[in-house]
């Protein structure tokens, strides 16, 4: 299988043989940095295109389809028609805040991004408790959507805000004990030596039972701490017309846009890595010729294949059912995923210490 | 029974002056009107537990209220009416302690005659801003535009409203009732607000998500059609009733249609009847597939939304092949309908029988079935028989609190009363009641089309009228049943080309008035769910 370290190791070296070390390691700080602002770039646009036709295709209409071959460059028009657009100044704002909170949630996204491993040797964060790091950046999200919503100086926003708030700080419990649950089964916090770990085998089929569990827990966890449908309270449009953006006008709207979109993708992403073997290929013990063809398909396209069945199941919840109520979502976290989830992890437990996993 | 109720009226109030129209006219001196307002609704012959309608009148020299009133249980009616000759500080008793509806109907009634009820518990204007100069119902009203310019400022909110109560003294006392205190989270649902259906503000009292209480304000969209109808001939003022709302515009039609023409004693060709009564049972289930629409987008469920606008066109490709409008038919005329049904009109029908079932399958499967819909529609917003009756909510609304208040069934008018369907009833009286009941509805309106479709009889689709249509003078009251609710006409004709005064009965007003009963004590989110639930339009609040 290819392995991505080639390519890097490469640049590497051909930097080194121009610089000095010192130049060397800020230019590639700047270089990564860059093609991690451009990989997010693409794939918020990627999911923006894949949401309009997917649900487009479950409401029985075509979506996009005018620009460009089957309306894929109506989303780059759109970004330009974001980037231009003039940032309404709002009075009685909190000014400060106002504007920094858009940026905290995009910084807290891409920092979730980068942990990401996309394909083998293709990982930029990846240390010793690189997945409790993950869980640690993406949560300094909802600080920015308080702020957001805080500083509105709105009362839509506000409930809009606390909404969130609640929502987010009780499912982050859910996505953290069934992300523990995996980590007791592969015994390691570093997404590279998870991955590497499901070589032979996916974590949901090793794992069986409470792996399962988890999983269906980490989905739904996944999909309320994303803001998403059915879980869609903050920004509930024909209650509180848009939540904690309300106010927001341009490219600072278009932050929290985006960074809800790539916050799907990173989901999806960790769901891949945890339980679907990231970048692994599917082998199945005893069919070596097969294994050998599955070998033969490149990393980075099992990676972004499962994760794109994951973006699809979460897309399938949002335009399937009607959203919660706030005192029903917090039952269903409080009352039952999270006993459900601490079982699960005691019955992972006893799994894995009494060797019951495959 | 007529002779039994005056016999006890006049016991009650023995200088009341009966006349026998078309209903019993009872005339009563506004001293002993809430007397005998109450009496009327709790005598165990009489029980008048419904207010129908309830008209301000200017008669030139007096001012007055015309009330309508229907017992539910026992079926009869009668009309109430009193006046008072001071037009400077005009003052009648309010009814709004014995049926609630009194109390936006006495609202509506202040702002636009200027006629002060004693003993409401909240005195404001309800369509009309409240630095608004005179009364534009009035017969004297003064519609010079530097009177009543176009304000720019917002209005106040005022917090704190006016009333006037009737000491124990027997001595009128003007005091001031609070809605929200100082220290209260108020928030505007509305007027620009997705699920406000239109220009309706709610002003919420939040405790967080909880909503404390409901101020409903009205008026955003309000284009005064009751007025404008004073100056336009018969014929013109049916251009009007399309716009109430507009979600039933057929039936709206239909019922001034059938007022005027009982009027004039013209008997419409049994087409005629079969025509209207197939187009009013497409206007309602489109109007209902449109409620399943955008209450599911109310709670979220978006895909739900297109599938009913899909199925609705359908009905809308119908009614633009016949009528030429879509969404506004235009298609009732004085002793008729405009023009001849087209020829598809018949095997579209048809068809459009044989393809809804499925469809009405698939919403069932997609949202009815939901366990997240289930739970945020059941046990919500309770509305009890009682409170139905009181507040006047009619329709589909009031059916799901198991009243059967089916004009069709009460009132035969059209074919009604030759189709066999049945009046669906549901007794929760919670949204998820509301919501089933027109979903059940949808069923029996395609039940009756089936029956009327193949035996729409041959004839003229219209008899010729006069081309001058003047009213023999009197009042006529003729009410149908809308999308929403009982949709009932009023006119006082003196004979003239126009009428003196014309009077909508919308089914919105009621159902608007009992939101802030059902929302109180719930969450924001339930009380979008209700108001979703009511199905209220805003111009049909209006008017």
């Amino acid at each position: 299988m290819f392995d991505f370290k080639v390519v890097t190791d490469w640049i590497d070296e051909l930097l080194r043989s121009w610089l000095p070390a010192s130049l060397v390691n800020i230019t590639e700080c700047v270089l990564i940095g860059i093609c991690l602002l451009v990989a997010y770039a693409l794939f918020a646009l990627a999911l923006i295109y894949a949401e309009r036709k997917v649900c487009a295709a479950f409401q029985c209409r075509l979506g996009p389809n005018r620009v460009g071959p089957f309306g894929t460059v109506q989303v780059v028009c759109d970004m330009i028609k974001m980037l231009i657009k003039e940032i309404i100044e709002i009075k009685h704002v909190d000014r400060y805040l106002f504007n920094l909170a858009p940026y905290i949630v995009i910084i807290s996204s891409l920092l979730a991004f980068s942990c990401i491993p996309f394909a083998k040797g293709l990982e930029i964060l990846d240390f010793n408790v690189g997945i409790f790091f993950l869980i640690a950046a993406s949560s300094i999200g909802i600080v920015g959507i308080l702020l957001a919503g805080w500083a509105s100086n709105n009362k839509f926003s506000l409930i809009g805000a606390m909404r969130s708030g609640a929502q987010m700080i009780s499912y982050e419990l859910s996505i953290g004990l069934s992300i523990l649950t995996i980590v007791v089964l592969s015994g390691s916090m570093q997404l590279s030596t998870i991955v590497e770990s499901q070589a032979d085998g996916w974590f949901i089929f090793k794992g069986h039972i409470p792996a399962f569990v988890a999983f269906v827990v980490y989905l739904i966890a996944g999909t309320a701490e994303t803001n998403r449908g059915p879980f869609d309270l903050p920004e509930a449009e024909s209650e509180l017309t848009a939540g904690y953006h309300t106010e927001y006008s341009g490219m600072h709207f278009g932050f929290f846009y985006v960074a809800e979109f790539v916050n799907m993708f990173i989901v999806a992403a960790v769901a891949t890595t945890l339980f679907w073997g990231g970048w692994m290929p599917l082998h199945i013990p005893g069919w070596e010729s097969f294994n050998a063809i599955m070998d033969y398909i490149p990393s980075l396209i099992w990676f972004l294949a499962k994760s794109a069945v994951m973006v699809f199941i979460i897309m399938w919840f949002k335009w399937t059912f009607p959203r919660l109520r706030i005192d029903q979502l917090l039952r269903l976290e409080w009352k039952y995923l999270l006993p459900i989830n601490l079982c699960n992890l005691l019955l992972m437990v006893v799994v894995v210490a009494f060797d019951l996993h495959f | 029974m007529t002779r039994a109720m005056k016999e006890k009226i006049l016991s009650i109030v023995p200088d009341a002056t009966i006349e026998e129209k078309a209903f019993l006219t009872v005339s009563v001196p506004p001293i002993s009107f809430h007397n005998l307002a109450v009496r009327l609704k709790n005598d165990k012959d009489l029980q008048f537990d419904y207010l129908v309608c309830m008209t301000g009148m200017d008669w030139g020299e007096t001012l007055g209220v015309i009330y309508h009133l229907r017992s539910t249980t026992l079926k009869h009616e009668i009309v109430l009416r009193q006046e008072t000759a001071d037009r400077e500080n005009p003052e009648l008793p309010s009814v709004s302690d014995v049926w609630a509806t009194a109390n936006f109907n006495e609202r509506e009634v202040f702002g636009f005659f200027g006629i002060r009820f004693i003993n409401h518990p909240d005195m404001r204007r309800l369509f009309l801003r409240n630095d608004w100069v005179g009364y534009p119902f009035r017969k004297d009203y003064n519609t010079d535009p530097e009177i009543n310019p176009v304000r720019l400022e917002s209005e106040v909110n005022e917090d704190i409203v006016p009333t006037v109560e009737l000491t124990e003294s027997g001595e009128l006392e003007e005091k001031v009732h609070t809605i929200f205190e100082d220290d209260e989270y108020v928030v505007n649902i509305g007027p620009q607000h997705p699920a406000t259906h239109g220009v309706l503000r709610f002003r919420v009292s939040l405790e967080g998500e909880i909503v404390k209480k409901v101020d409903v304000n009205c008026g955003y969209i309000h284009r005064g059609i009751e007025k404008m109808c004073e100056s336009l001939t018969y014929p013109q003022t049916l251009a009007l009733t399309d716009r109430l709302d507009y979600l039933s515009a057929h039936m709206n039609r239909h019922a001034l249609c059938m007022c005027i023409e009982e009027a004039m004693g013209i008997e419409v060709p049994e087409r005629v009847k079969y025509i209207r009564t197939i187009m009013d049972e497409l206007t309602r289930i489109s109007s209902h597939i449109l409620f399943y629409s955008t209450f599911c987008m109310d709670l979220g469920g978006l895909t739900a939304f297109l599938y009913g606008f899909r199925d609705r066109e359908k009905i809308l490709d119908m009614l633009e092949e016949t009528c030429g409008g879509r969404l506004i038919q235009n298609y009732n005329c004085i002793g008729g309908v405009m023009a001849d049904i087209h020829p598809n009109l018949v095997k579209r029908i048809k068809d459009f029988i044989k393809y809804l079932p499925p469809m009405l399958k698939e919403y069932h499967g997609l949202f009815t079935g939901n366990i997240i819909a289930q739970q945020r529609m059941k046990h919500i917003g309770i509305l009890s028989r009682e409170d139905a009756i009181s507040y006047g909510v009619t329709g589909p609304s009031g059916r799901g609190s198991g009243w059967a208040c089916d004009v069709r069934k009460i009132h035969p008018y059209g074919v009604y009363d030759k189709v066999d369907f049945n009046e669906v009833l549901y007794t929760e009286g919670d949204t998820f009641s509301r919501y089933m009941v027109r979903m059940d509805e949808i069923v029996e309106s395609l039940h009756i089309l089936e029956q009327l479709v193949d035996n729409i009889p041959a004839g003229d689709y219209a008899v010729k009228t006069k081309p001058i249509i003047k009213l023999p003078e009197g009042q006529y009251f003729k009410s149908v049943e809308a999308a929403r609710g009982e949709f009932g006409v009023f006119i006082e004709s003196h004979g003239d080309k126009y009428p003196y005064r014309l009077k909508f009965r919308s089914p919105g007003l009621p159902l608007v008035s009992v939101v802030d009963l059902l929302a109180s004590h719930n969450k924001i989110a339930d009380l979008i769910a209700i108001g979703g639930s009511l199905d209220y339009v805003v111009p049909d609040i209006d008017r």
